[in-house]
């Protein structure tokens, strides 16, 4: 039999150095400023196995759109064009209304609320682990993707960007532990901070004091406070409201409008020009993916 | 076979357990995800364990910290403990039955839940929900087969 551990330090000392180096990392981690940029070069390391561990799903859904009967196709279709008409519609509208209120600012002598640019992300992973809730994105700083920079998706707001490889990015979930978000309720106008609690299906309304005005079905809107999400997109809906006198404050739990647990696209907004942290350089040198529609 | 390839084996089986932890799921069975690294990475040290050890669990336990995007060196802390207790005790533990090994896996794997919860608590304040150690169960489930077909594939390539 071969003698083990014949070479190199012994077991509990292996172990020590490992607890050892752990703990260095955590704390590098944790609690100091450089892990950014550390994690941005790790994402990009390990991103290729992101797209291997994504493949068997692209092929599912290629075969299964390879297969799709005509007949269905053309009803997707058809359905589609309806959804483009109605939305284009829709769209006129806004433009006017958008003028309107562009004209009214400048009445007022605000500055005006500009549109900022888009870009569609596919999602390469979305985070499985209980403790973290992150999707990885495809998009990364050669597609002028920034630190910080808000997600959204059809329903509502997703989350925000926290460290950006070459071609692709990791975003962290509103619902998760360590996010916290400015809204403002759509009835009342209140403000109010929502905090994520680990769970995809809810968030946490923190610091209300027990006279405030909240209901059940109200609707949270970003208020745009908070500098990293743009005023007014809808993040989530009051589901229960407890006035409890023993807590310091009510407790009031949200549904987030956006599916957080399926996520499969989503939508990189770049902030209002003039109060965005992002290079105004950047912004130029982008070609505008949808300035058709618009 | 070269020497080299058999190595390699073992880091293949590990790099795809890896994949399968990141695999994308449907969220109804998402929770029930076992944690395939840690549970391939417990046959190589209990079946090779001057191969497979410390240095080896830990850079698993990072790049699993890496890809899942807990803080760093949470899931390496975690795998260095499970490597340390399967490797101090691999004689003992060769000699239970796939049951009685089934049932200490389970043990161990409620271990490392409960360390990484415990740093993840004290790092970023998460709450604990019983739900998250149905990978406990899970894994216990999933540990036989992996067991049987990682002492085949080892013996095949006769890796030791």
């Amino acid at each position: 039999m071969k003698p083990f551990f014949d070479r190199g330090p012994s077991l509990p000392l292996r172990l020590f150095i490992a607890l050892l180096c752990s703990v260095g990392l955590i704390t590098l981690d944790h609690y100091t400023d450089s892990s950014v940029q550390l994690r941005s070069y790790l994402t990009a390391t390990v991103s290729p196995l992101f797209y291997l561990a994504n493949m068997p799903q692209d092929m599912v859904f290629g075969a299964s759109e390879q297969f799709m009967s005509q007949q269905k196709l053309i009803e997707e279709n058809s359905r589609l064009k309806d959804t483009l008409l109605l939305q284009n519609g829709q769209l006129q509208r806004l433009q006017f209304l958008q003028q309107e209120n562009d004209k009214l600012r400048a009445l007022l002598g605000t500055s005006p609320v500009t549109e900022g640019q888009r870009l569609i992300a596919e999602v390469l992973a979305v985070y499985s682990h209980p403790f973290s809730h992150q999707i990885v994105l495809n998009k990364g700083s050669k597609d002028g993707v920034t630190n910080g920079q808000p997600i959204i998706d059809d329903l509502g707001v997703l989350g925000q960007v926290v460290s950006v490889g070459p071609s692709s990015s990791r975003a962290l979930l509103i619902a998760d532990n360590t996010h916290a978000m400015s809204v403002r309720v759509e009835r009342t106008g209140l403000s109010a901070v929502a905090e994520g609690i680990g769970q995809s299906d809810a968030l946490r309304l923190i610091h209300l004091p027990h006279s405030t005005d909240v209901e059940v079905g109200d609707r949270l809107l970003t208020s745009g406070l908070d500098g990293v999400f743009p005023e007014g997109y809808p993040v989530a809906q009051v589901i229960k409201v407890q006035r409890d006198a023993r807590q310091p404050f009510l407790q009031v739990l949200a549904e987030p409008y956006a599916k957080l647990d399926r996520i499969r696209y989503a939508l990189l907004v770049w902030p209002h020009r003039g109060t965005s942290q992002v290079d105004p350089q950047i912004l130029e040198e982008m070609t505008p993916p949808e300035q058709g529609q618009d | 076979m070269q020497n080299s390839w058999r190595f390699l084996y073992i880091h293949l089986t590990l790099l795809l357990a890896l994949l399968l932890n990141v695999m994308p799921l449907p969220a109804a069975v998402k929770l029930f995800r076992p944690d395939w690294p840690l549970l391939v990475l417990c046959y190589w040290v209990l079946a090779l364990p001057h191969r497979t050890n410390i240095g080896t669990a830990f850079m698993l336990g990072f790049l699993v910290d890496v890809m899942v995007g807990t803080v760093l060196g949470v899931n390496a802390f975690g795998y260095s403990v499970i490597c340390f207790v399967v490797a101090a005790n691999h004689l003992k533990i060769r000699n239970f039955s796939v049951l009685q090994q089934s049932l200490l896996v389970g043990l161990l794997l409620a271990l490392y839940h409960l360390v990484v919860f415990w740093l993840s608590h004290f790092l970023t304040g998460v709450y604990f929900r019983a739900a998250y150690l149905w990978p406990v169960l899970t894994g216990m489930i999933v540990w036989p087969y992996i067991f049987w077909f990682l002492r085949r594939t080892r013996r095949q390539f006769k890796i030791q």
